[in-house]
């Protein structure tokens, strides 16, 4: 006998250890409890277009959008004939390399990325700049020097500076002419900034905008305070991105480099795409993957589509087992054979729950008449039985080939039902007419049935297929539920009904020459026993030797 | 106001979980979990569920049960079968894994002139019937599930007068449940019209709850509910009274030492000549005993669970013992 205590000990370790597997995969790889939240991919695609020297190899070397929070890039393509691709990751950035012998003509090259939009991603691929130590030419350097000092006095820290320096350039005056005749704003804010003594360098920004195309990236300014930085909008000193926007260049480098070639230029058209929570989850998952690192862990999506629409049927039987566990134990509903409802619930998932019905009672219904007929035969068991699989077996071929002849393909599905356990169940319940009568049969049939529609609409609903299949962790909860509901000892649903008549009868009426009731006379016998269990034992013991006494003395004296 | 009636419909069909804890009354889950699984060992049902094996244990146990005569275990042993019967002539055959008193045939007599069997009915059979019906049991058309079976051939009981009128067709057997050697509670099963001559109590036999101290009648119920007389007979059931009552409980009480299982429902049938003898042994006893003696199992299971040293007790002394706490009547 194992202890109570350990086997308390073991399910509640059970039921932490599922508990804690959920909330690992929910927190750290956001697989979402509810199915099918619409979450956003932007499918960016970047067109390189240039004219190639003649007689020149071409090497085109375009920048790839940065890491950033916000967004997790899944996935990037090229389409480009004939060139070799290369991806490079260079100082932080990476750069995918066409190269090609000998280009010819006006030549197009793609390349696209399908980029999450996710709020969880933390990471950003932004290195701090060094400072640029000032070697413009007068007058533009005193130019500066004197924004600087002027925005510097009415700042406070580098994000207002930043702030100032833009209002400084927005305002129309003789010095600002000057300097926006030489440099670009953005080029002149970090320029300013870093005479202050500021981190700051431009990075190139595109707006996500759905089904736009021919864009191009704006110059943005990072102002950097230590390791923390803000971007800033040189045209208008706003500070931080919209939501839908994203950084493609942020350390510095140029977006494309063309060696070999002439009137170069890049634009982007931009889509968005709605997919399910679990789709965004898969794919950023399989992109972990090829980049060698861990999968979620625990997860079957690293197993191929086939193999995990298998496993997806599997992982949904324990539900049904738990409802079958459940409506037995403490419904007390009573089924024919135990698990027969749960394989029933599985065939009507393939087949829908109507046809399946009506398929599970005619099949039923036949076979029961088949058998009543075989039963007067006086055959052995081996043989009955296979002779009610080969009608099982015909008769579903019957209905499935009637049915798709009359044009109701539906009907082919019945052949999912599983004929081995259809035969038992026949077989059974036919012994069950034979010895208890018909209305055991639609007793045990009905509450049979009954299960397995329980279990099959548990077992159907989405969002139940959902969490068995996406949380592992479910099946260890649903080891510890059924555990627990094998310790039960309480009162099943039915007998409250059963011992209705029971409960009544002893509360009105006293059996015998009793004057309480028995239960509670007993109540205190127990109470004394446990109170002084070696005493009372010892009375006890001695009134029944002396009634063993009188008992003898009684039979001599016959 | 028609939810409040609903609401008291619903107590009216059905009994309070806790009315019912207070009671004593026991329910399935806690039969199985806290008795059947804690009290009997798994290795031993094969001695209760095959009769011959309960005979054999029986037996070395100096536990009365009808004679076996003979038993039929392959089908070459069945034209055997006049060498086993010999020149029995009441007798009975039954299967070793049977249920519900299924594939009973009983023997009367054997007519003089044609040598044909003659059954309980007086229906007369002849002798490859009889061959058939043995070979039917080791098919196990009888058996639980199906399974190869045999064929008990037994010497035939004569039921005790006292208890004419109060059955209608069949075995008036009564049902002890014995708990650690201690009896518990006690009933009789009398089979019905509605039974069909069963005597299982959902199928309408009538069941009679037995006071330990004295072997008087309780109270009766037919499905689920009390009855006075026997529905066919007519018969005033309160008046009903097994005799031997000693000797029952001694021989229910012995089964445990003979078993080994804790937790058991034993079948004794009271005998014209030979007295008490046990008919079967139930490893999963019902719970419709409770019904029947109007008083719940869990009391009286908790009482004998909290006595120390009762092994220390002997066999009269557990019977004493149970007839002093569990008994109803005085005299």
């Amino acid at each position: 006998m194992v202890s109570r205590g350990l086997f308390y000990f073991v399910t509640a370790i059970l039921f932490l250890a599922g508990i804690l597997l959920i909330a690992y995969q929910r927190i750290t790889f956001n697989v979402p409890f509810v199915p099918n939240l619409a979450r956003e991919i932007w499918t960016v695609e970047a067109k390189v277009e240039f004219e190639p020297n003649i007689g020149e190899a071409s090497e085109v070397k375009l920048s790839l959008p940065a890491v950033q929070p916000g967004f997790t890039q899944l996935q990037q393509n090229t389409a480009s004939l004939g060139y070799g691709v290369n991806y490079v990751k260079k100082d932080g950035t990476t750069f995918v390399e066409w190269t090609k012998r000998n280009p010819q003509g006006l030549q197009i090259l793609y390349y696209t990325a399908d980029i999450l939009v996710d709020e969880k991603s933390q990471e950003s691929s932004m290195i701090v700049p060094a400072l640029i130590e000032n070697v413009e030419a007068e007058p533009y350097a005193t130019a500066m020097r004197e924004i600087a000092s002027v925005a510097g006095s009415r700042s406070s820290n580098p994000y207002s500076f930043a702030n100032q320096i833009i209002h400084e350039l927005s305002l129309d005056n003789e010095i600002t002419s000057l300097l926006l005749s030489k440099y670009s704003k953005p080029e002149l804010v970090v320029h300013i900034l870093n005479l202050g003594h500021v981190h700051a360098r431009t990075v190139g920004v595109l707006d996500l905008k759905d089904g736009r195309r021919n864009q191009r990236l704006h110059n943005y300014v990072a102002v950097f305070d230590k390791t923390e930085y803000k971007i800033f909008d040189p045209k208008n000193g706003h500070s931080g991105l919209k939501k839908n926007q994203i950084i493609w260049t942020d350390n510095g480098t140029s977006l494309l480099d063309v060696a070999g070639g002439k009137h170069a230029s890049v634009s982007f058209t931009t889509i968005s795409n709605s997919v399910s929570a679990i789709e965004a989850g898969n794919r950023k998952a399989n992109i972990d993957m090829a980049a060698g690192e861990e999968l979620i862990p625990f997860s079957l999506q690293a197993l191929p589509v086939e193999e995990q629409s298998l496993f997806k049927s599997l992982l949904l039987l324990p539900i049904g087992v738990v409802i079958v566990v459940f409506l037995r134990v403490i419904v007390g509903i009573k089924t024919s054979g135990t698990f027969m409802p749960v394989l029933i619930a599985m065939s009507f998932l393939q087949t829908s729950l109507w046809i399946g019905l009506i398929g599970f009672i005619s099949i039923v219904g036949v076979g029961l008449i088949v058998r009543s007929w075989l039963s007067h035969l006086n055959l052995l068991l081996v043989a009955r039985i296979s002779a009610v699989i080969i009608t099982v077996i015909a008769l579903i071929g019957f209905i499935s080939f009637f049915t798709y002849k009359i044009g109701l393909t539906e009907g082919v599905k019945i052949t999912f039902f599983p004929m081995i356990i259809l035969s038992w169940t026949i077989e059974r319940m036919s012994i069950l007419w034979e010895e208890e009568g018909y209305k055991e049969v639609i007793k045990q049939g009905g509450g049979s049935l009954f299960v397995a529609v329980c279990a099959y609409l548990s077992m159907s609903s989405f969002f139940i297929q959902h969490l068995s299949f996406n949380f592992l962790g479910l099946q260890l909860i649903l080891l510890a539920l059924v555990l627990i509901m094998g310790n039960y000892t309480g009162f099943r649903l039915s007998e409250m009904k059963r011992f209705k008549p029971l409960a009544v009868q002893i509360k009105n009426f006293r059996n015998g020459d009793e004057t309480e009731l028995e239960a509670v006379r007993l109540k205190e016998e127990l109470k004394e026993i446990k109170a002084d269990p070696h005493n009372t034992y010892r009375t006890w013991k001695k009134q029944a030797q002396h009634m063993v006494e009188e008992e003898e003395t009684k039979k001599d004296h016959e | 106001m028609d939810l409040l009636k609903k609401l008291k419909d619903f107590k009216n069909r059905y009994a309070s979980p806790f009315e019912m804890r207070d009671d004593g009354i026991m329910g399935m889950n806690q039969r199985n979990v806290n008795y059947i699984g804690r009290y009997n060992k798994r290795s031993l049902f094969p001695l209760v569920d095959n009769k011959l094996l309960t005979k054999k244990i029986a037996l070395e146990n100096h536990v009365n049960t009808p004679v076996l005569i003979g038993s039929v275990e392959n089908q070459h042993q069945v034209e055997d079968i006049f060498n086993i019967i010999g020149d029995h002539t009441e007798f009975c055959i039954k299967p070793a894994h049977g249920s519900g008193g299924k594939g009973i045939l009983v023997i009367k007599d054997r007519s003089k002139t044609s040598g044909n069997f003659i059954k309980a009915s007086g229906q007369e059979i002849p002798t490859h019937e009889l061959k058939r019906h043995i070979t039917n049991i080791l098919a196990g058309l009888f058996s639980l599930g199906g399974k190869q079976d045999i064929a008990l051939i037994e010497d035939l009981i004569h039921f005790d007068n006292v208890f004419s009128g109060y059955s209608y067709d069949g075995v008036p057997d009564t049902r002890v449940i014995v708990f650690q050697g201690f009896p518990i509670m006690s009933m009789m099963r009398l089979s019905t019209a509605a039974s069909d001559g069963k005597a299982n109590l959902h199928q309408g036999a009538v069941g009679v709850g037995i006071c330990l101290r004295t072997g008087r009648a309780v109270r009766a119920v037919q499905f689920n509910e009390p009855v006075s007389i026997h529905p066919d007979t007519d018969k005033d059931l309160s008046l009903l009274k097994v005799p031997h009552w000693h000797q029952v409980l001694e021989l229910a009480s012995s089964c445990y030492d003979m078993s080994g299982l804790g937790y058991i429902g034993t079948d004794i049938v009271l005998d014209r000549d030979r007295g008490p003898m046990l008919l079967e042994l139930n490893a999963r006893p019902g719970l419709a005993i409770q019904t029947c003696n109007n008083a719940g199992l869990l009391p009286r299971l908790r009482l004998i669970e909290a006595i120390t040293k009762k092994h220390r007790l002997s066999i009269k002394e557990r019977v004493a013992f149970s007839m002093e706490h569990f008994g109803v009547f005085n005299e």
